[in-house]
């Protein structure tokens, strides 16, 4: 088991609460960045330490900071955030559940580096509970005087803010977060201006990930440097990964970066293995935005290496034989599941989920969704497949925000890698009608 | 001033222009079509991915091109930067993608929608369209509803381009005309069928590029290219009282605001000149205005067929450089 830095103590009993969360060496960073850094030093830490965004997209989070627009009396805003829809990660619900002052820590450090004096956790409106624990934790912490005025005595303000969303998965897009934040319809904002300019109440804004924040925890403790020993090349540190699927123990892993993925999927520190004694058919390695890798690719590369758990060897091959790590929802198929189902089944959600704003996306899912609904019942052409693959395309790319690009993504990849079980869909619509979940065993083994 | 280089024609814009601008200040076919994008309309722009163009270079310090395809009316121009627009395959491509996405919920039902003659959908489709479609489920369908006792929605039609979103936004401050539910099943409407209540609400009409906000005092009554569009003015204290009144013998029609070739309302007295819903609804008599002459229509428009002039009136029309 590689070193934990922010699930060390998730176990603690009490962990919650503030005085057993001060006990194990909570709100030190605070402590450490108000009495004797400058928020330049904070960033430059974070900047050291090669901390990558955890939403997804993988972009530098010093980096993000150091483009902060920093004009003389306009206010700055630190937005968290905790809208963790992406179908297949549920890691930022489980730190959130368990250590709500790890995150409060992270965002008092993080604000304080920004010069924000107005930070809000917007958190999907599905984590009610979750709510409720973050605002205890925090009146703890305003209690405690790590939040309100005059932190520590050093004279910084922060005040902090859960705001709840309506549950759509379009508000963890940064700027359709600051919409629904200011209180309009959640539709993703025309880039550039960008946040970093202008942002919530067009003012310069930084958005980041729930586990992001929380690692400016041990950076600021440890050290940037020592944080970057962790992992491998550019990815480094921990990396928390949602494990779901037919494994034997799913769950919520925290990993060091670069071990490789044939330890996570069959080790026994972390899921040992597929369940049920089955075969691994495929896996998504990052929230179902990702493409989708087939067993011979999952834990390999295309060109024989070891395939790890870092951003670099997980995007190894690009799109034709590689993924992404996107979020860490990594969902481990067996060999009876039934691709083009999961498939569909992906592209209802995005279907579900688009806003509805810009054309390629609003009627290139909805398209997508129903020829794939017809292929998976059975009632598909070989016509379809082609069809599917060419939405794809004109949907990628052209769209306003992300959103076209991940509802495309895994279709695209499902098609160029398990081709045949689509086109076994087409020939065999009697089976595929009466058959709802899984493969039949010989079409799997063929 | 930067320069820009639109398809291979250059020219010197201010600082922030749009590239949609840019090209608009060219003129001709490098003009990309915009389906959401109003000038006279803050905010809007950038959903209908029509008017994409590429950037073959980011401009002149950064040359690298930009790896997707741009929103034109939304990414401001660089100096040095090069834009491909009917010279790029890539793009003809993709626009043709946009208008099939455009196309596959809409109901096709020109033959009995007021708009058609001067729909900017049946312009893209016929640029860019095909002549079959590819998309064998069934359209999304909703029922026409009433926006007042003057305005007609039909949201089969629309595109949810959000430009009659942006007038009502202008107009009123309680958010009463917006957008309902999301992705496919998204509709504009006004909660629950409500009236604008407003004396310029009647130009949500005048904005819409297709045939989903109609003028229910002209529904069908006439086809738009049997009528003669002539420029007529009236005192009208609400508005500049500058309009088209769209005529058949001695009769008006209807009463539109003046647009120019994009479909938008051109400035009057240096300002955008929306007309008033009595201007527009009540002033239906030829006694009520003055009617300055007829109003020129790009000779490519159905409209302009059949027309009132002459064949030497139209031959003197187009050397006079009628645009």
């Amino acid at each position: 088991m590689g070193r934990r830095l922010l699930l060390e103590h998730d176990n603690v009993p009490g962990i919650e609460t503030f005085e057993v969360y001060r006990k194990q060496g909570g709100y030190r960073s605070v402590e450490k960045a108000l009495k004797s850094m400058s928020p330049e030093q904070v960033v430059e830490e974070v900047q050291k330490s090669g901390l990558r965004g955890r939403g997804g997209a993988g972009f530098p989070t010093g980096m993000k900071w150091s483009f902060l627009a920093k004009p003389e009396g306009v206010s700055r805003y630190l937005l968290c955030n905790a809208d963790e829809s992406e179908p297949g990660t549920f890691k930022d619900r489980y730190l959130m559940e368990k250590i709500p002052h790890l995150l409060i820590e992270g965002m008092i450090v993080s604000s304080y580096a920004l010069g924000a004096n107005t930070s809000y956790i917007y958190i999907r409106g599905e984590y009610m509970w979750v709510l409720d624990i973050l605002e205890k934790a925090i009146a703890e912490a305003y209690a405690s005087g790590f939040l309100g005025k005059n932190i520590l005595g050093s004279g910084y303000d922060l005040d902090l803010y859960v705001a709840p969303g309506g549950g759509a998965y379009i508000c963890g897009e940064e700027t359709a977060l600051i919409e629904s934040l200011e209180g309009k319809r959640g539709n993703p904002r025309m880039k550039p201006p960008f946040p970093a300019v202008k942002g919530l109440w067009g003012c310069p804004t930084v958005v980041n990930n729930v586990e992001s924040i929380a690692a400016v925890v041990p950076i600021v403790n440890d050290g940037g440097d020592e944080y970057a020993k962790i992992g491998l090349g550019k990815s480094t540190g921990t990396k928390l990964i949602s494990a779901g699927g037919n494994l034997v123990r799913p769950g919520v892993y925290e990993i060091e970066m670069g071990i490789t993925v044939e330890e996570f999927i069959y080790g026994d520190d972390y899921c040992r293995g597929i369940a049920n004694n089955k075969k691994l058919k495929a896996c998504v390695p990052g929230g179902s935005s990702v493409p989708i890798l087939p067993a011979h690719l999952v834990t390999k590369t295309a060109a024989g290496e070891d395939r790890l758990m870092t951003y670099e060897s997980l995007a190894d091959g690009g799109f034709a034989s590689g993924s992404m790590l996107g979020s860490g929802g990594f969902i481990v198929f067996d060999e009876d599941q039934c691709i083009v189902r999961n498939t569909w089944n992906f592209a209802r959600f995005y279907a579900h989920e688009s806003c509805g704003q810009c054309s390629p996306c609003r009627e290139g899912t909805g398209w997508m969704e129903k020829v794939l609904y017809r292929l998976e019942h059975g009632q598909g052409n070989m016509r379809d497949i082609d069809l599917l693959a060419e939405i794809n395309k004109k949907i990628e790319g052209n769209t306003i925000c992300p959103l076209g690009d991940a509802a495309a993504w895994p279709v695209a990849a499902a098609i160029r890698h398990f081709r045949e079980e689509f086109e076994w869909h087409v020939n065999h619509s009697e089976e595929a009608q009466k058959r709802n979940y899984g493969l039949l065993k010989e079409v799997a083994s063929a | 001033m930067v320069k820009v280089t639109i398809d291979d024609v250059q020219i010197e814009v201010e600082p922030g222009t749009t590239i949609l601008s840019a090209a608009r200040q060219i003129g001709g076919d490098v003009v990309p079509p915009a389906m959401c994008y109003y000038s006279k309309l803050p905010g809007t722009g950038g959903k209908c991915r029509t008017c994409l163009v590429e950037v073959a270079q980011g401009s002149e310090k950064d040359p690298r091109p930009m790896p997707k395809l741009v929103a034109s009316c939304s990414t401001p121009v660089m100096d040095g930067m090069v834009v491909k627009n009917k010279t790029s395959e890539r793009v003809h491509d993709n626009r043709g993608g946009v208008v099939e996405f455009l196309l596959i919920n809409h109901p096709l039902d020109c033959p009995v929608c007021d708009q058609a003659g001067e729909c900017h959908l049946q312009d893209l489709g016929y640029e860019h369209g095909s002549a079959k479609t590819r998309y064998e489920e069934e359209r999304r369908k909703f029922d026409p509803i009433d926006i007042g006792n003057k305005i007609k929605l039909h949201m089969n039609r629309c595109i949810l381009c959000y430009r009659c979103v942006h007038v009502a936004n202008q107009l009123t401050d309680k958010r009463v005309h917006g957008v309902l539910h999301r992705g496919e099943h998204a509709e504009i409407s006004t909660y629950i069928e409500n009236a604008i209540e407003n004396d310029f609400s009647g130009n949500m009409i005048d904005v819409c590029p297709v045939g989903a906000l109609t003028d229910k005092t002209f529904r069908f009554k006439s086809r738009v290219w049997f009528l003669k569009p002539m420029d007529a003015s009236c005192s009208c204290t609400k508005c500049s009282g500058k309009a088209v009144v769209w005529m058949f013998g001695n009769e008006i029609y209807r009463v539109t605001a003046r647009k120019d070739a994009y479909g938008e309302v051109e400035d009057q007295d240096g300002k955008a000149g929306w007309i008033c819903n009595d201007c527009r609804f009540d002033r239906k008599d030829v006694s009520n205005w003055t009617i300055e002459g007829p109003r020129k229509i790009n000779r490519h428009s159905v409209i302009s067929q059949g027309q009132y002039l002459s064949p030497r009136d139209t031959q003197k029309q187009l050397t006079d450089g009628n645009k």
